[in-house]
């Protein structure tokens, strides 16, 4: 999240795509219905009438999978109207913190020129080599002044600027072109754009709540950067009540991406090296952003001190600057390959991976086409699963259908405490890092991952002392000083802050981080939330993240002194977007900060140099341009959102002959099922009674009473087609594979009428499998291994299946 | 006048654990509660984050030392939290199941030989010895120190590692560090589906 939980509260209009927080984040929608309390519209879009519909103003349908031409016809819908009521509209934020008026090389085309793609595409339209299916992105690139400064025209009336580039881009995506797509009626689309338009006023402000609905799809991150866009037109990011908000779906996910453990990023999003680096100075150099632009603070200036730092965390005094302070003990990756989730799984059926680990994870259940994971998972040699319980993974060896004799994986399953049974910290997705306690005594011998993890480590270590191996000291220099029995977990939350080497003392913020060897932080991005004790008042014994003070002082419900939140307590990033060039905040009633004349007050400031008009730089200092983005050229299938269909679609794609997303990789052709034995839409999704895999609440008897069984929701119209009735046994059927599960026959999906087709479409909650108190059929037994050109996200939310009522 | 739970406790003067058990927040509850004497045994209030979605909301726990062990007697939402201000969805309400009353919890190492067909109970030494030994064979003897193009890499990519959004911070902290240790690159976990 840009913004967090409690500025919900703050908005004026709330759309809620791609996400059911009434069901899936029930702790969000007490802060959605205080903004309705003050006069805020709620718009949900959703191919369901969800329990988050039941509650909005406005709910329009729109077929999964189709977000990028909504949100483009909302798009147009905006810069139509910019254009008539240009006073509507905060054209300041859009010229100074936007890169609306750079120019753009005149030999870029777009999908409008090229049926569908962009210029530079390697491949002919509908490529099936996947050596040519990618973008040579040079085409895309903005004009820029000698010194590397992207030249503007911030009159936006060049006809090569990003702005006019945006209105001929998105003048296709006609509110009947959403209709032929999306499914979704005219009129109710209409009022969307209305209702939604209207925080494009300087002072009122929209926020975008979404979740997996809008990343699991070949072409997920397309999706997000059709909101930025949106977002960005209306002045809305960086504000109070604004922001573009990733409903997160696990208690830790944001801190376990923050410490990274991804193939592609070290920990606090520092670029993972790869076989191009030969050494510390080459990693840096390729990773570390330049810019002449005296008004771009390019934080990403710092990656040498941040790297550095890390390495001292991880290798102490072995880091030295003669050797490059350890870089050589990381890994590099091979350059370009992917390594992520799906390629995972393809690599371990080819016999590649032969050792697995699992911590308190079930791909079993949670991973695309199942039944292609757990045959996978035959072919290891040995498997390793921490877990609270017997989970399908740890199991896989004894699924249905399978004899375990045939299967010669070793397996060890570790009895793992819960999260009150230990006592460490959790980051939620407000960013905010917010300590918890042992409460309890676990059961028998379970114990915590930070304990298992210490003791393979010491194992280890002592196995690699007296018996060596390739980069052994990688392992025996690696410091561990977390004491000698169980762990220290405060011992390692202060390393993960960061030390000053030269006093002992640790580190106040990322700012005092040196790339010298003299500082140490596990992680920049967490720098500030232990400090020495005594020295903040809000904190006695340093823990920031163990803060509880509940009082809300600014107004605004930061409530800045509850636990803690990354980067240095901001609550809401990119805040200086907040203001205008004099520092006056453009919503007036809802200041997140306001430049006093010689300095700043509210929340903490992205930076705290004066506002633009009195020398300051722009905005989005994280970008090394500076400005936020509405033509992004790094993305792989181009630099504007352009829609294709979903991998499996029922329909030809209205816009152009350019069927799916140019970029995404294929992996199995032959497993794409066709429209004429595969007619229906399918989307997985989730229950409030149950979590993700299944194995925290599938064991949990309250839990299985309220929700015993995956089911299958259907239309009416559709149960009649095919003669089944609420409650029948139904299999559901793609070409990946079948289940069998309940029928839910319901008005809440309705058939999509799509410039005259019908287009029906059904959903399956995936949280089951073969394991625990409650089983049944896997969703994921039914969903494709294809994942988005940029993430690799699997597309677990479109997809085509057959559906019929069981004998 | 408005009471939050705290102030409610210190102006009953009764700050023990009887009025835990029940909803301070309603002006019934507040009614009912002056009368019930505090109760003899303590209970302990213990504070957590919940471990289900994103939102981060807060928990207390009330546990009492039973046969030597600190057992979970009751989990509600806690008032003073910012983002769930006391509330608590199904999964929330139902989270003192996760305890070590729950007779589906693991409570010893288990351990599958290959081609075996049952679980075994095992020592928890055993197991890290034989984990240990695994995983140093595996990565040793599929270690690539230089590539073909004579780059040194310093990876192995016969060991996968997925996990965990479930773990704390300090845990992914020192599981991020161990697996780089170790040369593994295929390293994934929830975030990416």
């Amino acid at each position: 999240m840009t913004n967090h939980w409690n500025d919900i509260a703050n908005a004026d209009a709330i759309l809620v795509i791609g996400a059911n927080p009434a069901e899936n984040h029930p702790a969000s929608f007490g802060h959605i219905m205080d903004a309705i309390d003050e006069g805020a519209k709620l718009i949900v879009v959703d191919p369901r009438f969800t329990r988050s519909a039941a509650r909005a103003h406005i709910y329009a349908p729109m077929r999964s999978g189709t977000d990028i031409a909504f949100i483009g016809g909302m798009i147009k819908y905006v810069l139509d109207d910019i254009d008539d009521n240009p006073d509507d509209y905060n054209l300041t934020y859009i010229t100074e913190y936007t890169n609306a008026s750079y120019l753009i090389n005149s030999n870029f085309q777009g999908p409008a020129d090229l049926e569908g793609l962009f210029s530079g595409y390697e491949g002919e339209s509908n490529e099936t080599d996947g050596s040519k299916r990618k973008y040579n992105k040079s085409s895309w690139a903005w004009l820029t002044d000698s010194q590397g400064i992207p030249l503007r025209d911030k009159t936006l009336q060049d006809p090569d600027c990003v702005f006019q580039h945006l209105k001929r881009h998105y003048a296709r995506y006609t509110p009947a072109m959403v209709n032929a797509i999306c499914g979704t009626p005219e009129d109710t689309f209409l009022d969307v754009c209305q209702a939604y338009a209207a925080v494009g006023k300087a002072s009122k402000t929209g926020t975008i709540m979404y979740a997996m609905g809008t990343t699991q799809h070949t072409y997920g991150a397309q999706n997000i950067r059709s909101y930025c866009i949106l977002q960005l037109l209306l002045g809305n990011i960086g504000c109070a009540g604004g922001g573009i908000n990733a409903l997160r779906g696990e208690s830790n996910v944001q801190g376990s991406t923050d410490h990274c453990l991804l193939f592609h990023i070290l920990p606090g999003y520092l670029k993972v090296p790869t076989d191009k680096d030969s050494s510390l100075a080459d990693y840096i150099s390729r990773t570390t952003p330049t810019s002449n632009d005296p008004l771009s603070l390019n934080w990403w200036q710092h990656t040498p001190k941040y790297i550095v730092s890390l390495l001292k965390a991880w290798y102490g005094d072995a880091a030295t600057a003669a050797n490059d302070f350890g870089f050589h003990y990381l890994p590099k990756i091979e350059d370009g390959k992917n390594y992520s989730h799906i390629s995972l799984f393809e690599d371990m059926n080819d016999g590649v991976i032969k050792g697995l680990m699992v911590w308190g994870q079930n791909p079993a259940v949670g991973g695309p086409n199942a039944n292609l994971e757990r045959s996978a998972m035959d072919k290891l040699d040995w498997l390793l699963v921490t877990d609270m319980w017997q989970t399908e993974t740890a199991n896989f060896w004894q699924r249905p259908g399978v004899d375990p004799a045939d299967i010669d994986t070793e397996v060890f399953l570790l009895p793992a405490l819960s999260s009150y049974e230990k006592e460490g910290s959790v980051t939620n997705s407000s960013r905010w890092a917010q300590w918890r306690y042992k409460c309890a005594d676990g059961p028998g011998e379970a114990e915590d991952d930070l304990y298992m993890l210490t003791i393979i480590y010491r194992k280890l270590k002592e196995l690699y002392e007296a018996e060596g191996g390739p980069n052994a000291e990688a392992i025996t220099n690696l410091t561990w000083d977390y004491g000698s029995g169980h762990p220290d977990v405060h011992a390692v939350a202060k390393e993960i802050n960061g030390y000053d080497l030269t006093t002992g003392k640790l580190v106040v913020s990322f700012g005092a981080l040196k790339d010298d060897g003299t500082t140490s932080s596990g992680n920049w991005l967490y720098a500030q939330s232990y400090v020495e004790p005594g020295t903040d008042a809000t904190a006695p014994d340093g823990n920031k993240m163990a803060r509880r003070d509940a009082v809300d002082t600014s107004g605004i419900g930061l409530y800045s002194n509850w636990s803690w939140c990354w980067p240095i307590n901001r609550r809401i990033i990119y805040n200086r977007a907040s203001v205008d060039l004099d520092g006056n905040p453009w919503d007036a009633d809802q200041p997140v900060i306001r430049w006093t004349g010689s300095g700043w007050t509210g929340d903490v400031p992205d930076g705290g140099a004066a506002p633009m008009n009195q020398g300051g730089y722009y905005p989005f200092i994280m970008k090394p341009e500076g400005l936020s983005r509405l033509y992004g050229p790094g993305m792989a299938e181009g630099p504007m959102p352009e829609h294709y269909e979903p991998w499996e679609s029922p329909i030809d794609n209205p816009m152009s002959n350019q069927q799916n997303n140019p970029a995404f990789k294929i992996w199995h052709a032959d497993e794409q099922g066709s429209t004429s034995e595969y007619p229906y839409v399918c989307s997985t999704y989730r229950v409030s009674e149950h979590w993700q895999g299944g194995q925290m609440t599938r064991n949990n008897p309250w839990l299985v009473k309220l929700q015993p069984q995956p089911f299958c929701e259907m239309s009416e119209e559709l149960a009649e087609i095919k003669g089944i009735k609420n409650g029948d046994d139904v299999i559901v059927r793609s070409k990946r594979g079948e289940v069998k599960v309940v029928a839910v026959v319901t008005k809440r999906f309705k058939p999509f009428q799509m410039n005259g087709d019908t287009v029906h479409q059904v959903g399956v909650v995936w949280h089951w499998g073969y394991t625990g108190l409650s089983t049944g059929d896997s969703a994921n037994m039914l969903t494709p291994h294809v994942g988005d050109a940029n993430t690799m996200i699997p597309e677990y939310k479109a997809f085509l299946v057959d559906v019929e009522k069981a004998d | 006048m408005e009471l939050n739970r705290r102030d409610f406790l210190k102006a009953s003067g009764a700050g023990v654990g009887g009025i835990f058990l029940l909803n301070a927040l309603s002006p019934a509850a507040m009614a009912r509660t002056a009368t019930i004497p505090p109760l003899k045994k303590q209970i302990g209030e213990g504070y957590t984050i919940c471990p289900y979605d994103g939102s981060g909301c807060g928990f207390l726990v009330a546990s009492e030392m039973k046969d030597g062990k600190l057992k979970v007697v009751n989990i509600e939402g806690d008032p003073d939290h910012p983002v769930n201000r006391g509330g608590n969805c199904s999964k929330g309400a139902a989270m003192r199941q996760l305890s070590a009353d729950n007779p589906w919890r693991l409570s010893k190492v288990l351990y599958r030989e290959p081609g075996g067909t049952e679980w075994v109970e095992k020592e928890w030494d055993w197991a890290i010895e034989r984990i240990a030994r695994n995983i140093k064979d595996t990565r040793d003897a599929n270690f690539t120190t230089t590539d073909g193009e004579g780059n040194l890499v310093n990876r192995t990519d016969a060991i996968g590692n997925f996990g965990g959004s479930a773990l704390d911070n300090e845990e992914c902290y020192l599981l991020s560090k161990l697996t780089r240790a170790l040369g593994i690159v295929y390293l994934e976990h929830h975030a990416r589906i």
